[in-house]
């Protein structure tokens, strides 16, 4: 029983990393409307940006002011050179521009600031704990409370501010919002902005575990089941997806893995997504499509 | 006037054919022999891959500059990007197989496990002898059935026996191997599962408990794999991970308690790349390697004073010079140069073809006089290859990681090849039977 439990909340643990990258995702699509393929490597960017700054000699602090205004003007940049000049394109064109774009970041990361592996230390302790019998990782636990920090503080962005209200009446309706008078190029800046930082925060904790290499543009991967399970417009759905996600898969690893060959986690999470389509097409939280037809 | 321009220009161009300038070119390219470089300097693996290609260059410039090629052979490189794809890297192979400029191909290095096996049956069609180095089918080791292919050095099924020789010194010998448990944790791919045979075997007969547990690609994820670990309590790890999956792997083991000094990294797992992100936690790492990390080794001191120090090198970060990575970038090339050296004692101080590489290759005899000699001794091992046997060697070195560098524990740790040899000779009696191949006499071509 203990190894279950231990099993359980240490996957529990596990998704909220997962919820971490999703959480991007989620606020450019409830904004646009466009599954930002571009979130990973906006992700590496952040992270490569902060360990680089670290590298030249600033205090930590001083490197994620700095990293956090880069991703703001890399947002604007992204808005002016992309996003504007695709104004009223089909959802798929946009969605052809974030995926050429991810090369693009991509290849600027890396021709700027290198290709070698960095190490990240945040100053967390990945060590165990034990409550009772039931070990837990430390650093899980610092990701999970950032987890809950960083919903709070978009809840609160988007809930009690004039800008979240505008980012609302934007993805409730683009063009009645337009009518209104909210300036959407302003908006998708904001949006984008705030997903980089949403970026760096998840690509400095997956740094400080794997190392902040090319490869961390991959934990997107990660994410995708985690939408599809919370829904693409919520980010409690995002929170509950990797949940749901972290936990089923550990456990499907430990006790059917053993079973069948091992190495079942990657692919379980997509199994675990498709169940969901059948049953709920716009996941547990998502927004349900209506069209006239 | 248009005409006569016309005319003009081509009567130049055809002059210039006639002259002794462009037969003078061609002059040029018939005493050059092309190494062909599938890197990747780009994409998942480039902080592996860029030091490999620097240590390659450096090396074979230092051959052209300080040497004056091979016997008098220059030596010209291009560059390829293969991402370590195995599409990209079969589109590079077909690119460069015809050579460059007139200059032949005599040994390839598809650096890739993916091109690896997808080219196998290509090169050998083709009659290019491919190098792979510490990867690639451990069965093409009997040239028997797989003349084109070398997977020189150190195979995969050497590696587990390299590992289990490690652990039984460690252990006091091998009758306290019985009733020890081994846990192997593996990325699961055709290079992760390659191991699977051999330590079933060699279980079998040293009675230590033999535990599988696969990690998915790309294995950024790993508490469900490390928590079995914790439960199964096996004495040692023997951690055959790739890319972001090996310092995942050393900071979740701590994660959860396993000792880091009880865990030993296969050859992809043993380059500074995968510990230095692991931090603190991979202080104590084990490793075992082919290529020893370490610039104190005579070839470096060459390199440096005539390549690194005259603004030569092709590395953009001097502290990775003497990297393992670098190093294995230094061994790669010398063993492609050693096989021209040999083949040219046969066919004459000229470039050779893909067949006659080959030749080269199953006369290689490099020992330590020859290491000695290229300032390769203690980084590589003496290497003998034949027709049925090309690998050689099936040694390695274990190495620890203290927090800044790699420092060697062992000498040489052979494996214990023949034991393993009936694995290999069943697979490649199975491919060949699968391939309609009729496996060439070894015994007549010596």
């Amino acid at each position: 029983m203990t190894f279950f439990l231990e099993t359980l909340i240490g996957g529990l643990l596990a998704g909220t990393m997962y919820s971490l990258v999703a959480i991007g995702f989620v606020l450019i699509y409830k904004a646009s409307g466009v599954f930002n393929f571009a979130q990973g490597a906006m992700l590496l960017f952040a992270a490569l940006t902060f360990v680089s700054l670290q590298e030249q000699g600033l205090p930590f602090a001083l490197a994620l002011l700095l990293t956090v205004a880069v991703m703001a003007l890399g947002a604007i940049a992204i808005e002016r050179a992309v996003l504007r000049p695709l104004v009223n394109r089909s959802q798929i064109t946009l969605f052809m521009a974030t995926l050429g774009l991810s090369f693009v970041i991509e290849g600027l990361a890396q021709g700027l600031m290198g290709a070698q592996v960095r190490a990240l230390d945040l100053g967390i302790d990945d060590v165990p704990l034990f409550i009772g019998e039931v070990m837990v990782s430390q650093f899980d636990l610092v990701a999970a409370a950032t987890a809950g920090v960083l919903v709070t503080v978009l809840a609160l962005l988007f809930n009690s501010t004039r800008i979240g209200v505008s980012l609302r009446a934007v993805a409730d309706d683009t063009r009645a919002a337009l009518s209104v008078g909210i300036d959407l190029n302003r908006i998708w800046q904001i949006v984008w902005a705030v997903a980089g930082i949403v970026g760096l925060v998840a690509g400095l904790l997956w740094g400080a575990r794997q190392g902040v290499q090319f490869s961390l543009s991959l934990v997107v991967l990660k994410a995708l089941p985690v939408l599809i399970i919370g829904g693409f417009t919520s980010i409690g759905g995002a929170i509950v997806g990797g949940l749901i996600v972290g936990a089923a898969e550990n456990l499907a690893e430990v006790y059917i893995g053993a079973h069948i060959g091992g190495g079942i986690t990657p692919w379980f999470a997509y199994v675990l997504a498709l169940a969901f389509l059948y049953i709920r097409p716009a996941g547990l939280f998502g927004e349900r499509a209506i069209e006239r037809v | 006037m248009r005409k006569s321009l016309r005319r003009s220009i081509a009567g130049a161009l055809l002059a210039l054919g006639a002259s002794s300038t462009l037969p003078g070119l061609v002059q040029a390219a018939a005493n050059e022999q092309f190494f062909p470089l599938a890197t990747y300097r780009v994409g998942a693996y480039a902080s592996s891959g860029i030091p490999v290609w620097a240590g390659m260059i450096d090396y074979l410039r230092y051959i052209n500059e300080v040497e004056g090629g091979i016997n008098g052979v220059k030596l010209v490189w291009q560059e390829c990007e293969t991402e370590w794809t195995a599409e990209k890297g079969i589109e590079c192979y077909e690119r460069f197989k015809n050579g460059l400029n007139g200059a032949p191909v005599a040994v390839y290095q598809p650096n890739g496990a993916p091109a690896a096996y997808a080219l196998a049956d290509k090169a050998a069609a083709d009659k290019i002898p491919l190098i792979t180095l510490g990867y690639g089918r451990t069965e093409a080791t009997d040239g028997s059935v797989f003349p084109y292919n070398f997977p020189v050095m150190l195979t995969f099924y050497s590696e587990a026996s390299a590992v289990v020789n490690y652990i039984a010194e460690r252990e006091g010998g091998f009758d306290k191997l019985k009733g020890k448990k081994i846990a192997t944790v593996y990325h699961d791919s055709a290079y992760g599962r390659e191991t699977q045979g051999p330590l079933a075997l060699l279980a079998e007969k040293y009675g230590f408990e033999n535990l599988q547990i696969p990690v998915a690609d790309p294995g950024n994820e790993q508490s469900a794999q490390w928590r079995q670990v914790r439960q199964a309590k096996p004495d040692w790890v023997f951690l055959r991970t790739w890319g972001v999956s090996t310092p995942v792997a050393i900071k979740t083991a701590a994660r959860f308690g396993f000792p880091v000094d009880r865990i030993i990294g296969d050859i992809w797992a043993s380059s500074d790349e995968d510990v230095l992100p692991a931090g603190d936690a991979g202080k104590g790492y084990l490793a075992l390697t082919p290529y020893p990390g370490g610039a104190d080794f005579a070839i470096h001191q060459k390199i440096k004073e005539h390549i690194l120090d005259q603004g030569k090198s092709d590395l953009k970060d001097p502290k990775s010079f003497g990297s393992v990575y670098y190093n294995s970038g230094l061994v790669n090339a010398a063993i492609a140069v050693e096989a021209i050296r040999a083949g040219q004692q046969k066919f004459g101080q000229r470039p050779l073809t893909g067949d006659e590489g080959r030749w080269g290759l199953e006369h290689l005899n490099v020992d330590e006089a020859r290491l000695k000699a290229i300032g390769f001794a203690g980084l590589m091992q003496p290497l003998r290859l034949s027709c049925p046997d090309h690998e050689g060697g099936g040694a390695a070195k274990v190495q620890q990681w203290d927090g800044a560098r790699w420092k060697l524990l062992t000498d040489w740790v052979q494996a214990d090849r023949q034991t393993l040899r009936p694995l290999i000779e069943a697979k490649s009696a199975a491919y060949a039977k699968e391939k309609g191949i009729t496996a060439r006499d070894c015994r007549a071509e010596q």
